[in-house]
């Protein structure tokens, strides 16, 4: 494959899309699949043949406002249908050309206007099982051009222009991590993409994977082409089967069009790549965990350094990065580091892909450049809390991050105004939690996950949640004291200092950061035993008679 | 030049020593006996950093290092007793001994415990977290040896005692977190598993969990010294 052979494929992809005079694109994402997207795709591609006209009826990736599913957009008008089920086929079809269907029509350009989108531009696009639907929107291109006309290190440089920073939640430097890989020695480099997404309420990478599998492929390509690596892993999790067999499907495409595989693009670069699934411990997330899993052997994390940069799998070195990470790097290539160092914040550069849910209005999948305000996604892409309730708290970061009160909420979004906030990045996840929400019984909830998640091997994350789950677990039910209060925020320093991996340091932040905002309501729990959001069912104290 | 020795000089505890590259933190220390507490290391045995017993601090870094692992650089200044180590000590002590039922007063390792010892020589006086109490099994059907899950702390020195000398990996963990326990083979019997007998487990196990029937009582030291003898004789030949 060279270059001009993907263009002629992207200017045939083009040319076969103009024979269609509309195009009516399907979400077939899990949400809208599972309330009967395939059905309405059925019933619209009979539809469309019955009615004559010229009509491509396509399916695609993730749109995003998942409350709304399933959704159908139809182009080129960019008419936006929710709640589309396949009785309506027919009227959809038939107001091609026409007046659109009101019934079923929905304004949602508050929600997609503060939306900038890098990682999600072809959801909602392009048939994430066709690889010329991908190519068709200069997919492969970033790959082919950094092969035959750029350095490894130029790349290198590139992506550290950019500012990017490691999405999976850390904010490692991207481009000094591919830096530092390229510069370890060994003829053998591994490069390994973390896709075992597992933090409550996160779906981000899932999407991706499932929506547009080809940017997560051609980001790793280049990747190993930067640090020097001839071999790949994409660690799945098992729990996402659309999203393996989307990954199947792509790399079996890439390798036909000799985008994997030797001598891609007649130059001496080698690449190819394996999928590993995960066996659904959360633990394995943890990049050394993710090792040993890939190895074979018990996913447990191992102290650090060595860094994997360093030495990780088989003891070679290895670049891994999260999924939005490389789902980042094409466009970064192919629109140069500037383009991207002049969106987000200060030190938070380009967009960041959340997973909005809880109780808010548009649940679902946004994108917005780094910086944003909280109110502003929450309020305004996000629709606000929904049924006359009251805003408490944003919980971001999954388990290893807190909660952010209602009053911070002009807060900018970016790596380190979330850490000062006593929350984290985390990969995306972003729950609101309106006034009927407990914080105590958030906390428990948490702690609740990363102990049962938590590998058992360290000492302080092994007992150390389940005693953290002990004692808020009697502040829930009434039976806790103000000693026990002082005990839990000793334990949780503890644990924070001493754990072996990220799982465990992170794992009070829950509790610490619940603490810090919501004090008053562990207090009311344990001297009034009452629980003032109604949650907890706490039993009223029994009256001894005298 | 390039098997030519690297020498490092470092501070630990106030007092300058000097070590060879990739020595650890542990090693040099106790060639200069400056004493850092371990449960899980064995010298012998591949170090996993899991007690965390070990930790120590590092002058410039916000993070504690475990010292079985974290190897030497120039320049290092290393603290292994400062309050704040000795604080989460006892808190790591404290959760070990509210996780499983650890009853000095009728084990058989009472008074060769290194659990007990460290206890006593952290100043453990009393447990201020919630007992857990959970029912573990007792498996006794191995002719020589028992296994007391009730007093296990999981340092999983008899796994790499039995996979890196014995050379049998009988041993391994199953399940996790807070259920994490060792079995034996596929989850067998003691008795009905591959084990060899050997009884080097036992040997290392630092609490009373793994002990030899043949034992009464608490007359029960265990004699772990014959490891590193018996690395040293196997890298000599």
């Amino acid at each position: 494959m060279t270059i001009e052979e993907l263009e002629q494929i992207a200017t045939s992809v083009r040319q076969e899309h103009e024979k269609y005079d509309y195009e009516v694109n399907v979400c077939m994402d899990l949400a809208c699949a599972s309330q009967g997207a395939d059905r309405l795709r059925e019933a619209l591609v009979k539809e469309a043949e019955a009615s004559g006209k010229k009509v491509l009826v396509r399916r695609t990736g993730c749109m995003g406002p998942c409350s709304s599913g399933p959704l159908v957009r139809v182009d080129p008008a960019e008419t936006l249908y929710r709640h589309v089920h396949s009785d309506h086929a027919e009227s959809i079809v038939a107001s091609l050309g026409g007046e659109p269907v009101a019934e079923l029509q929905c304004d949602l350009s508050d929600h997609f206007d503060k939306q900038v989108r890098v990682v999600l531009e072809n959801a909602g696009y392009i048939d994430p099982e066709k690889i010329d639907d991908y190519i068709g929107r200069d997919g492969y291109k970033a790959l082919l051009t950094a092969l035959t006309e750029m350095t490894p290190n130029g790349v290198i440089h590139r992506i550290t222009e950019s500012g990017l920073r490691g999405r999976g939640g850390g904010g490692y430097p991207t481009g000094l991590k591919w830096g530092t890989v390229s510069k370890a020695g060994g003829d053998m480099k591994y490069v390994v993409c973390n896709g075992d997404e597992g933090d409550p309420g996160a779906f981000m990478d899932r999407s991706v994977m499932e929506g547009d599998p080809h940017r997560v492929i051609e980001g790793m390509a280049i990747a190993a082409y930067a640090v020097g690596a001839s071999k790949g892993f994409i660690y799945v999790r098992a729990e996402y089967p659309v999203a393996v067999s989307r990954l199947t499907t792509a790399l079996r495409e890439a390798r036909r069009r000799g985008l994997l595989g030797n001598n891609i693009c007649g130059t001496t670069f080698n690449f190819d790549m394996e999928i590993r699934l995960g066996a659904g411990a959360f633990v394995c997330g943890e990049e050394t965990a993710l090792i040993a899993s890939i190895e074979g052997r018990r996913g447990t994390p191992k102290p650090r350094p060595p860094y994997p940069a360093v030495s990780g799998l088989w003891g070679k070195p290895t670049l891994i990065n999260n999924v939005e990470t490389y789902a980042n790097v094409a466009p970064i290539m192919r629109n140069g580091g500037k383009w991207f160092f002049n969106m987000g914040s200060e030190r938070s550069k380009g967009t960041k892909v959340f997973a909005l849910t809880g109780k808010i209005t548009n649940t679902g999948l946004v994108e917005v450049p780094m910086g944003i305000k909280l109110w502003e996604i929450i309020d305004v892409i996000g629709g606000g809390v929904p049924d006359g309730h009251k805003l408490k708290a944003v919980q971001t970061g999954g388990p290893s991050g807190g909660c952010i009160p209602a009053d911070m909420l002009d807060l900018g979004v970016s790596y380190d105004a979330l850490m000062a906030a006593g929350s984290i990045m985390g990969s995306g996840g972003m729950i609101v939690m309106d006034d009927t929400s407990c914080m105590v019984n958030v906390a428990r909830f948490f702690v609740e996950f990363c102990m049962t998640e938590s590998c058992g091997k360290c000492i302080p994350c092994r007992a150390g949640t389940a005693q953290m789950y002990t004692l808020l677990s009697r502040f829930c039910d009434g039976s806790g004291t103000m000693e026990e209060l002082e005990l839990l925020e000793e334990l949780c320093g503890t644990i924070k200092d001493t754990s072996l991996c990220g799982l465990g340091m992170t794992a009070p932040n829950p509790v610490l950061s619940t603490l810090k905002y919501f004090r008053n309501e562990y207090i009311e729990h344990i001297v009034h035993k009452r629980c003032p959001a109604g949650v907890c069912n706490i039993k009223a104290p029994v009256e001894v008679l005298a | 030049m390039s098997d030519a020795v690297e020498v490092k000089t470092l501070i630990i505890d106030e007092q300058e020593v000097s070590a060879r590259r990739g020595q650890t933190i542990l090693e040099v220390a106790r060639e200069n006996e400056i004493y850092i507490p371990t449960l899980c290391h064995m010298e012998g045995l591949s170090d996993v950093g899991a007690c965390r017993m070990c930790l120590v601090e590092i002058k410039g870094s916000k993070k504690l290092l475990p010292a079985c692992v974290a190897t030497v650089f120039e320049g290092m200044e290393v603290s292994t007793n400062t309050e704040r180590l000795k604080q989460h000590r006892r808190t790591i002590l404290e959760l070990l001994f509210a996780e499983r039922n650890h009853i000095c007063s009728v084990c058989v390792a009472n008074g060769h415990c290194e659990l007990q010892t460290l206890g006593q020589e952290q100043g453990l006086t009393h447990i201020r977290l919630p007992y857990r109490n959970p029912q573990l099994t007792v498996d006794a059907s191995n002719e020589r040896f028992t296994i007391d899950h009730n007093r296990c702390i999981l340092c999983t020195r008899c796994v790499r005692v039995c996979a890196e000398i014995e050379g049998a990996h009988v041993w391994d963990v199953m399940g996790r977190g807070i259920n994490s326990i060792v079995i034996t083979d596929l989850h067998e019997d003691w008795g009905s598993s591959s084990c060899t007998r050997c009884g080097k487990c036992v040997q290392v196990c630092p609490t009373g969990a793994l002990f030899d029937k043949s034992k009464v009582g608490t007359d029960h030291p265990k004699n772990p010294e014959f490891l590193p003898y018996l690395n040293l004789m196997r890298e000599a030949q």
